[in-house]
């Protein structure tokens, strides 16, 4: 192997290790910071030795032990509590590769979900969750990780840098919370992945409409979190709504980078592979037998779009009733405002011009363009064009994105032609 | 970036023969290993090609042949594959490794395969306002 082949093979087995590896030190030393530093040595150690003497059988193992014999210098170096020094020393017998098949099954499993719940803590600001999240669970570099969100990469790692301060300073215990906390804070780390997830699938700004590396890490870390944390609904509704939008990764915007809407779109390129894994997630939240909760909501609606095989076939009344089924258990004017669409298109505009005359009121969706909007196509649904044009028009004044505003404008001027 | 890992068919797996209770279990961690990791999207074994039918156009522009298995040449047969979500070509090397030896007896052998994108294919304008015109017409024949 040539020495740059070696380099890139290393870059892969930390792709695959560094996740197990920093998690299965986090359990030891009890601080993340320090278990990625030792992990990261490990890799340093790696990266001069590799090319020499090749690739050993088993590179977690190795990098395992590596890390290990670090962190017990490092601990007699600090003299540490003797009682901590001891409890470590305990269950440090280094690995061999017998260890190292052994943890494949529950434990690193519980290392890795301690991980991912303690770069989401609440302590830590959504920004840093992300971006340590990324770093912990994703092994992606800071560069990376800047890229994928448009900064600069000194940005990322001083907000790296901070949060592990942070989770020491307030001396984050690396634990799975218990009880009643555990749904909080399960909501936190669901949160925390669909951020990322979104953030990648529509850049809310920046050239490129897509940023697939955040969509993918995203989506693999809600396939992760399907596996070690197989008992709760929510992880597999969140895996089911993001696999199911992955499948139109490719048919959400045309050649020149526009967005195409749903409605619009080629379905014979969704991708049917992800779709039937959607579906297959979706499955596994409803058979834990509990009520669905809004992701698993949100992926029942989206798989009724993947299930039509053609836009005009689509189950209307069906996510009419799961918008409502999602309204009860996460109350918001977006939502709703997405059902009046749903019934307008189920059982006729009037009766989705209710709704929307409804959430008039509502303050917060006072600045809102999507509300003046969607009722502005009620009205021209109903012949009422001269409301229907106001309606665009105001709609326009509200929009902040250059090309919905034209659009709009365009339909506003349609209205007065007629 | 997507890969399959194509496991390649032996005398054995031609036969019908069952592979031993430790290879299969040995499969079902990998597998699971694989599901753990987060890259696994699908698996699956496939029948002996005698199960199997290939269709040939020995004719340029003529019908279509039918042919029923089995086929021979063992190792232009395809057992069964692994289709991975990785993030470079290494990473599928990595995990490819991992496998565990398919078959044993010397005869196992996995070909790794790079998945194209789908973009590649329809990026060309062309093609794309073609899909575009058959979509609506078929649209309107529904509707």
């Amino acid at each position: 192997m040539s020495d740059s082949s070696v380099l890139r093979t290393i870059d892969a087995i930390w792709r695959i290790e560094s996740a197990k590896l920093i998690a299965g030190l986090a359990r030891m030393v009890r601080d993340v910071g320090l278990a990625e530093d030792l992990a990261q040595d490990a890799l340093v150690i790696a990266l001069e030795r590799w090319p020499a003497t090749g690739i050993p059988d088993n590179p977690g193992a190795w990098l395992m032990t590596t890390a290990k014999r670090r962190a017990i210098d490092l601990l007699r170096r600090n003299k540490l509590r003797d009682q901590k020094y001891e409890e470590f020393g305990r269950g440090s017998d280094l690995y061999t590769e017998n260890d190292m098949d052994l943890t494949m099954d529950g434990e690193v499993g519980d290392d890795l979900l301690r991980l991912i719940f303690t770069t989401c803590h609440p302590v830590l600001s959504q920004e840093a969750r992300v971006a340590l999240t990324l770093r912990l669970l994703g092994g992606l570099t800071t560069d990376e990780i800047a890229h994928a969100f448009l900064v600069a990469e000194s940005t990322i790692a001083q907000r790296i840098v901070r949060a592990k301060r942070t989770l020491s300073a307030k001396r984050v215990d690396f634990e799975v919370p218990v009880g009643e906390e555990l749904q909080d804070r399960l909501s936190t780390v669901l949160e925390v992945i669909y951020l990322m997830f979104n953030e990648g699938y529509s850049a809310t700004s920046g050239g490129s409409w897509i940023r697939p590396l955040l969509c993918q890490e995203a989506l693999r870390l809600g396939r992760i979190l399907a596996e070690i944390a197989p008992a709760e609904p929510e992880v597999h509704g969140l895996v089911a709504l993001m696999e199911i939008q992955s499948s139109r990764f490719k048919t959400r915007v045309n050649a020149s980078g526009e967005p195409i809407l749903l409605m619009d779109q080629n379905r014979a390129l969704w991708d049917q592979l992800l779709i039937r894994r959607g579906l297959a997630a979706l499955e596994r939240a409803r058979r834990l037998g509990r009520p669905l909760g809004p992701y698993a909501l949100q992926a029942a609606i989206s798989a009724c779009h993947a299930q039509a095989r053609l836009a005009s076939e689509t189950d209307w009344a069906r996510i009419a009733a799961l918008y409502e089924a999602l309204s009860r258990v996460m109350p918001s004017p977006i939502v709703e405002l997405n059902r009046a669409v749903a019934i307008a298109m189920a059982f006729g505009p009037a009766f989705g011009l209710q709704i929307v005359d409804e959430l008039a009121s509502e303050p917060s969706l006072k600045d809102y363009h999507l509300l003046p909007s969607v009722r502005g196509d009620f009205l021209v649904k109903l012949d009422r064009i001269d409301e229907a044009r106001g309606e665009f028009e105001r709609a326009a004044s509200l929009t902040r994105n250059v090309r919905e505003r034209e659009l709009l404008l365009k339909r506003a001027a349609e209205c007065s032609n007629q | 970036m997507r890969f399959m890992m194509i496991v390649k068919g032996t005398k054995d797996s031609e036969a019908g023969t069952m592979p031993s209770q430790e290879l299969l279990e040995a499969m079902l961690r990998y597998n699971e290993e694989l599901a753990k990791a987060g890259v696994l999207l699908a698996a699956d074994g496939l029948h002996a090609s005698s199960q199997g039918i290939r269709i040939s156009y020995p004719e340029p522009g003529g019908k279509p042949k039918v042919m029923d298995g089995p086929f021979t040449e063992a190792k232009e047969i395809i057992a069964g594959y692994t289709l991975i979500e990785v993030k470079s070509r290494e990473e599928a090397i990595e995990w490819a490794m991992r496998m565990p030896d398919p078959h044993g007896y010397g005869e196992g052998q996995i070909e790794l395969r790079q998945i194209i994108d789908a973009t590649d294919l329809t990026q060309n304008p062309d093609t794309l306002a073609m899909e575009a015109s058959i979509r609506e017409q078929i649209e309107r024949r529904k509707t």
